[in-house]
């Protein structure tokens, strides 16, 4: 095959196909911004190193400003647009909200998914590095504030809005699990 | 037509918590900043930086460059339109040449604007900018920022260089206390999570420039003065604004856009990379401060010094005034304040969040902490000792200072009470334990702009103002005190802001946005609500009153008008491996009227959080074999993570400002004011060493030890 | 960034064939360091061969005990992996230490081993480096070297390696397989890193093209009480500025096994062979393992702003040890 530099790629975008000829070079963040006007996502650094670009590709927060869009063929991905249920807001995005856990707003969105994501991975039984002891013997660790800054910290808020994002996601965390009790129940 | 109804009681928005009025569209992805909105046709700029320190500009090969796919020009200082830079804007100084770009072959730091290419795509763009060759006479470059350069000099900024009162050294000679250090500051950078961002274009005659910016008036203006075009032949709209600290005024990326739009008569983005922002635009100068405090045995104050030096570049001048903050803040007999700067082969630095504040209270509060233990006071009680009558330098009466209750206060809540002053005692497994206090003030001030009032016939009122919102909840702070004035529900004012076709306003910048806005705001909508008769109609294009503050605000009577607060914080230190971490922070402030309480607290504790970022980890590392910056990204230069913010609280004491229409003094900047003091000051009570060069990094803590090594 | 083909590989032998050892060509794993590079201009390839859809991603029991991971095991994944958390906790903690909650979802153990350094002027092209251009220079010698290398380093390069899993794995005697157009290899990870010397640039003793496969940690009873500790300039989402991978076995006060490996104080994972002949058979204390320590760090040569490192190393690996022989006594 002689080589090419671009390539047509299917993403499926909060529940959309989107198919698409893209330069290879393209990350899926400029992909999202830049060519499906799907603005949400934000380009902080992209370099990896603010969290402001995340969504979850496949159900995992990714930065997707690492992430080529080429590579992501056929990946199902959920921006920050894809968490709402129509008008009713995902409870992550009703707690940042209603707990005032943004500023300027930059970030958000990124934090949003990423928080999505860190309820989800808590309640699969994922230590942190705030774990004390990542033994499974131990049993899951309590989604503690201090785990949730943890866990949180590949997000980074210049306005520094920090204490009410961990208030934010606690609440969110805590509603999750009472509906997955009352759903056991 | 419809019957006007503005009610005829306050609704009391106004110290009541109200979410964000574009929280919705923020939470959901939907609110759109300035690099995200579309346009037809569009293309995109990459700016070339030079890669010397100094020098000058011998070739710009474009040749090779120009035949890159997609590639439509590359400007640089060879074809570059000339600007007009001989000016002061809106703000009362000249445009630093930063932006003003590609007038001339000179470079006078590393990472100065050199080109900019401009392609169909921003991956084309990208490719031919690292792709087009530059070539440099290159000269030695100077660098390196001490407190002993000679050819430091005394500079004004926005405050004389100099006071002095009494006989400094005959004071010191007859305190029984003196404390006498050097302080050291590095430099640190906005870093707001939004990049600079600008689309230009041409529309029906008219330069539309779409931005992320702290003021779309003044933009404009100095665009306007810049490409010598008629002020209403430029119009540049602001909408959201991801963070500014300072940061956003006119820069290369908008002056850049409009140069390429106008040559290719088409849109033109230019974002900067998060990189190129640690060269473009500005940064808050290292500083090198010098305190001394002379005091009687009670600790009270009778002689004070505080000196501070900073870097400049070559091209401009910009004085970080760190000694202004003990003008207001400590009286003595002998009293003297320095700012001077140094010029360097450095970018040229600018505002950043309490300009002066941050870095000389940071100076003067451990300062004053070690008066405190040498005194033996209670480092609380010794600001209280010392909490002056008068302004110390202006000799004017306080507008009003209520630092004395936010001490009281907060060291009742913080449990400050039957604190062991010893340091070094307290443990905690590994860590050692410390509390520390300081003292915040930051100016409350209000400048003239206009705003406008619209009584709608649906029975709703739209506010348009050029104020900008770039995460203050100044949108949302505007409708509540809009929808006071008129005495109407908030759900019946709508407020639009950030474009500059409203009319001149105030940045966001000083602590001075909201109560600037406010004042406007609350002129139009108490004269349109006195113009709507009860029951009366409106019209069916509306009635809008406008308002100019520009009288009321020159006729304030001349005060020293402060928002004052008391920090405090607990540390834990792991002297065997350097690590600190703040455990709590407190912040009681004295603010104002507060507008409302759910933002308020967001401003006060972000400004915290900054103080700690602050006090641990920020520094940018100038190289100095390059002149460049060594790691200028966000996992070189370090703010603080999640992990690194525990439990900060921030509440205030009631202190309405008798003078300002709505009661409000401005919170933006007070809350980092004192933070990294009060940190360090808690980092000495832990190890019994003190720490007086930020930040405090591990490697710094595990050289000066401490108790417990 | 050049504009580049992209291929991706469905299997291991068809993945080494696409790259055909082309130095122009790399593969691509998570992405997170490689597409960072290739944004900075520090990497410009010509292709990408995409080997994430290949069938690395499952951590099974090896032959002869341990475990066998897969060169696309996410870290996360790693991290998580039950038989990884309870007889090799310190390779999880080092994973759960490193970059954020993102970047391990995408970052692939075979990507983690090969990750270049974040020395600042490494990752600046404007500057010289003889790790990305041979005979340009080192500038950090006389420049910035905070975080830079206090063990093994030359006058060519003081560069760290940045990985915390790296760490562990060194620790636990991990081994790498890697495949290649003349077939399948093993390189110890003790062998996989060259020295420095001075030719920085070749980092690792994978031959041209080859791909790494898989990566085995053997039966390590030792592991199983072990404990990785990171010391970096903020709390979280940060490179080491200093770690320590330990596992110790102790009875009866005495070390019956002790494993010991550093970080970033060396252009690789820094097994501590020299401490760990101190600590076997020695009483389980702090003066033992301090001793441990010096003998490690008696070929320590710190720059003049590094030399904290040596203090720190000191400290952490009493503290480490300290911690776990106390659990082991309860």
């Amino acid at each position: 095959m002689a080589p090419s530099t671009s390539s047509s790629v299917t993403l499926n975008i909060n529940g959309e196909k989107h198919t698409l000829s893209v330069d290879h070079r393209t990350t899926l963040l400029d992909a999202l911004r830049e060519r499906l006007d799907l603005t949400g996502t934000k380009k902080g650094c992209d370099q990896g190193q603010c969290g402001a670009c995340t969504v979850l590709v496949d159900g995992r927060r990714t930065v997707s400003c690492l992430q080529l869009a080429v590579a992501s063929d056929e990946r199902e991905i959920t921006t920050v647009e894809g968490l709402a249920d129509g008008d009713l807001l995902h409870p992550v995005q009703q707690a940042f909200l209603d707990l005032d856990g943004f500023q300027c707003g930059y970030c958000t969105p990124g934090q949003i998914c990423s928080a999505v994501a860190v309820i989800e991975e808590h309640a699969a039984g994922w230590p942190s590095a705030a774990t004390g002891d990542v033994r499974p013997e131990a049993g899951p660790p309590p989604l503690t504030p201090e785990e949730i800054r943890e866990r949180m910290s590949g997000n980074l808020c210049r306005c520094g809005a920090y204490v009410q994002i961990v208030e934010a996601v606690a609440r969110a965390a805590a509603e999750n699990r009472s509906e997955t009790e009352e759903a056991a129940a | 037509m419809t019957t006007a109804t503005t009610g005829a009681t306050t609704t009391g928005a106004v110290g009541t918590a109200h979410t964000r009025v574009e929280g919705r569209d923020k939470v959901t992805g939907a609110a759109r900043y300035a690099g995200e909105i579309p346009f037809a046709d569009l293309a995109h700029g990459w700016l070339v930086l030079s890669t010397v320190a100094r020098g000058r500009i011998l070739s710009v090969d474009t040749g090779p460059v120009l035949g890159m796919p997609g590639v439509l020009t590359v400007l640089h200082h060879g074809n570059a339109p000339r600007l007009d830079i001989d000016y002061i804007g809106m703000l009362g100084v000249p445009p630093d040449p930063t932006a003003a770009v590609f007038q001339n072959d000179r470079v006078p730091y590393a990472g100065w604007p050199v080109a900019l290419v401009v392609a169909e795509t921003s991956e084309q763009a990208r490719e031919a900018a690292e792709r087009l060759v530059v070539t440099y006479e290159q000269e030695p470059h100077d660098v390196a920022l001490s407190g002993d350069r000679p050819d430091a000099y005394a500079a004004d900024g926005h405050m004389p260089a100099v006071t002095e009162k009494g006989d400094l050294e005959a004071g010191f000679a007859a305190c029984a206390h003196v404390v006498d250090a050097e302080y050291t500051t590095p430099e640190e950078h906005h870093g707001m999570m939004e990049p600079h961002a600008a689309t230009a274009l041409w529309d029906g005659g008219r330069l539309e420039v779409v931005d992320s910016n702290q003021g779309t008036t003044w933009v404009a203006d100095e665009l306007a003065r810049m490409f010598s075009l008629d002020p209403s032949a430029v119009r540049v709209r602001s909408d959201h604004v991801g963070g500014g600290f300072g940061s956003k005024g006119v820069r290369v990326h908008q002056v850049s856009a409009v140069m390429a739009a106008t040559e290719l008569q088409r849109p033109v983005r230019v974002v900067l990379t998060r990189r190129q922002m640690f060269t473009l635009t500005g940064y808050r100068s290292p500083t090198v401060q010098r305190v001394r405090l002379g005091a009687g045995p009670d600790g009270r104050l009778r002689a004070l010094e505080h000196r501070s030096l900073n870097q400049t570049s070559t091209v401009w001048e910009f004085v970080e005034p760190s000694a202004g903050v003990a003008r207001s803040l400590y009286d003595a007999d002998a009293h003297r304040t320095e700012n001077k700067v140094v010029r360097l082969d450095v970018p040229s630095p600018a505002w950043m969040r309490a300009p002066g504040e941050a870095p000389g209270s940071f100076a003067l509060e451990c300062a004053l902490d070690e008066l405190a233990e040498k005194c033996g006071v209670d480092p609380v009680e010794l600001r209280l000792r010392n909490d002056p009558e008068r302004g110390p330098v202006s000799g004017l009466p306080f507008g009003s200072r209520n630092l004395a209750a936010c001490f009281r206060e907060g060291a009742r809540r913080f449990g400050w009470a039957g604190r062991d002053p010893r340091p070094g005692v307290r443990r905690d497994g590994r860590w050692l334990l410390g509390t520390g206090t300081a003292a915040a003030s930051f100016p409350a001030s209000a400048m003239p702009s206009t705003a406008a009032v619209t009584a709608e016939p649906d029975g709703t009122f739209t506010v348009r103002i050029s104020a900008a919102d770039i995460g203050t909840g100044a949108r949302t702070a505007l409708t509540l005190v809009a929808a006071d004035a008129l005495r109407v529900p908030t759900d019946r004012v709508r407020v639009h802001i950030g474009d500059s076709d409203f009319g001149p306003a105030m940045i966001a910048g000083g602590s001075a946005g909201t109560r600037s806005w406010a004042w406007a705001v609350t002129a139009a909508a108490e004269e349109l609500r006195e113009r709507l008769v009860p029951g009366g109609t409106v019209p069916p294009e509306g009635l809008t009153v406008r308002s100019d503050t520009t009288a009321a605000i020159a006729a304030l009577t001349q005060k020293e008008r402060l928002s004052y607060g008391a920090q405090f914080a607990e540390v834990a230190v792991d002297v065997t491996t350097g690590e600190v971490r703040v455990r709590r922070m407190l912040g009681i402030f004295a603010a104002g009227r507060i507008v409302n309480p759910l933002t308020a607290r967001g401003q006060l504790v972000g400004g915290m959080t900054w103080g700690i970022s602050m006090a641990l980890h920020e520094e940018a590392v100038r190289d100095r074999v390059s002149g460049g910056l060594y790691g200028a990204d966000l996992a070189g230069y370090h703010v603080a993570t999640h992990a690194d913010v525990p439990t900060v609280e921030a509440d205030w004491v009631d202190d309405p400002d008798p003078d300002d229409p709505v009661g409000i003094k401005g919170i933006g900047e007070v809350g980092i004011v004192g933070a990294a003091a009060a940190v360090a000051n808690a980092v000495w009570h832990a190890t019994g060493v003190r720490h007086r060069d930020l930040p405090i990094r591990p490697d710094r803590v595990l050289r000066a030890g401490g108790t417990g090594v | 960034m050049r504009e580049f083909d992209y291929r991706r590989a469905d299997d291991v032998s068809g993945a080494v064939a696409l790259l055909d050892a082309d130095p122009d060509a790399r593969y691509l794993g998570g992405g997170t360091n490689l597409v960072d590079l290739m944004k900075n201009g520090v990497e410009r390839p010509a292709r990408l061969v995409d080997v994430r859809a290949l069938p690395l991603d499952r951590i099974e029991p090896a032959d002869g005990g341990g475990l066998r991971i897969g060169a696309t095991v996410t870290n996360s994944d790693l991290a998580a992996h039950p038989g990884i958390r309870r007889n090799y906790p310190a390779l999880t903690e080092a994973v759960l230490a490193g970059a954020s909650g993102q970047l391990r979802n995408m970052a692939t153990v075979g990507g983690n081993l090969l990750q270049r350094t974040r020395c600042g002027y490494f990752t600046d092209v404007t500057k010289p480096c003889n790790k990305r251009a041979p005979g340009s220079g080192c500038p950090a010698v006389e420049g910035e070297h905070r975080n830079h290398a206090v063990l093994g380093a030359s006058d060519h390069c003081v560069a760290v390696h940045p990985s915390d899993m790296g760490v562990a794995l060194t620790a636990f005697d991990a081994v790498v397989s890697y495949e290649t157009a003349d077939g399948p290899g093993e390189l110890p990870l003790a062998d996989f890193y060259l020295p420095v010397g001075d030719t920085p640039h070749r980092e690792t003793a994978l031959p041209p093209g080859a791909l790494i496969t898989h990566v085995t940690l053997p039966p390590a009873p030792v592991a199983a009480r072990s404990r990785y500790r990171k010391v970096r300039e903020r709390a979280s989402y940060a490179f080491a500025i200093g770690s320590v991978a330990a596992a110790l076995d102790v009875s009866g006060g005495v070390v019956r096994e002790a494993r010991l490996a550093l970080g970033a104080v060396a252009s690789r994972p820094w097994r501590a062979h020299a401490a760990e002949r101190v600590l076997n058979g020695a009483p389980a204390t702090a003066e033992y393992f301090a001793a441990a320590a010096d003998a490690e760090l008696a070929a320590a040569r710190p720059l003049p702003d590094n030399g904290y490192k040596v203090t720190l190393m000191r400290n952490l690996v009493v503290a480490v040890l300290s911690e776990l022989a106390e659990e082991a006594a309860r």
